[in-house]
């Protein structure tokens, strides 16, 4: 049932929810790799080598790696589920409540007090 | 009165972008939250939703934007391998500003960098991922979120997750600038 007659005057077609959710799953996925970046730069040595070698040069340090690393990612996963889902009707809340604890556990990665209790 | 290019930078990627970021959000949760039906005619969904989808797209790309110049051009500046700090009160061209504050030449600035400076320069990253999301939602839904008010409060919470990531990271680095400015 449609809620709000007003969009009945803009004829409008539904679209399909799995773009939708792709778009909710991969901005909480971006954040948790960025998280787990974090923390694993700060536990791994041979890690942090590898992130800072994102940096061309440029003196951003490891910080280069996680960030670009965690865009990368965010726009691969939101192209692959996009392209996966793009005409199927995937439960929204389902995926929002999926990206959101995902997101959650990405800022926890990020707090200082506790990657920096990961320091090798 | 006068700016250095560090200086110009500085302002460009906090005064700037990150003032505009944090400053358009009010404006997109207000057009958001109203978004509803009874509160607006079928003429003005379509123009509500034509500034919806302009003002997200602005956002995003400001976010990105703003972390951009902050990691790639202001922040090398900042943790620059300089470490004559002995006895200054402000970095130098001999002390950067992460290893002033390390070295706390000018009471207990270490922390600054720790948490302060650690925490800003990685939750600010989260800021374009959540409201490139929300607009991309904004963008394929657009008339159709009205209908559905739990999408909106999900959108909603794209944009506030946005600007709480953005929020800590300029109120960070305005202190750390104050503290320990780029020059």
């Amino acid at each position: 049932m449609n809620q709000s007659p007003e969009l009945d005057a803009l004829n409008l077609a539904d679209k399909p929810d799995g773009p939708g959710a792709a778009m909710m799953i991969s901005a909480g996925f971006g954040v948790f790799v960025l998280g787990f970046l974090t923390t694993l730069n700060e536990a791994s040595k041979g890690a942090g080598t590898w992130l800072a070698s994102w940096q061309w040069g440029q003196g951003v340090g490891a910080l280069a790696g996680k960030s670009t690393v965690s865009s990368l990612l965010y726009f691969a996963s939101l192209a692959v589920l996009w392209v996966m889902w793009r005409n199927k009707d995937v439960d929204l809340k389902k995926a929002f409540y999926i990206g959101l604890g995902l997101g959650v556990l990405g800022v926890i990665g990020t707090f200082p007090t506790f990657f920096q209790a990961f320091a090798a | 009165m006068e700016l250095t290019s560090r200086e110009s930078w500085a302002v460009i990627h906090g005064l700037v972008l990150g003032a505009l970021f944090l400053l358009a959000f009010a404006g997109a949760l207000a057009g958001l939250w109203s978004f509803r039906p009874g509160l607006i005619t079928a003429k003005g969904i379509q123009e509500r939703v034509l500034r919806l989808k302009v003002g997200f797209g602005a956002m995003a790309v400001i976010a990105w934007g703003t972390v951009i110049t902050g990691t790639w051009i202001v922040y090398p500046w900042y943790r620059a391998k300089l470490d004559q700090c002995a006895g200054l009160e402000l970095p130098s061209a001999a002390c950067s500003p992460r290893n002033f504050l390390l070295a706390n030449v000018n009471g207990q600035t270490a922390d600054w960098h720790h948490f302060g400076m650690e925490w800003k320069e990685h939750i600010a990253w989260a800021s374009p991922l959540l409201a490139t999301s929300a607009f991309l939602l904004v963008l394929y839904y657009g008339p159709r979120i009205i209908a559905r008010p739990w999408l909106r409060t999900a959108i909603i919470v794209l944009l506030v997750g946005a600007f709480g990531a953005a929020a800590i990271a300029g109120v960070f680095g305005a202190f750390i600038n104050k503290v320990a400015p780029i020059s």
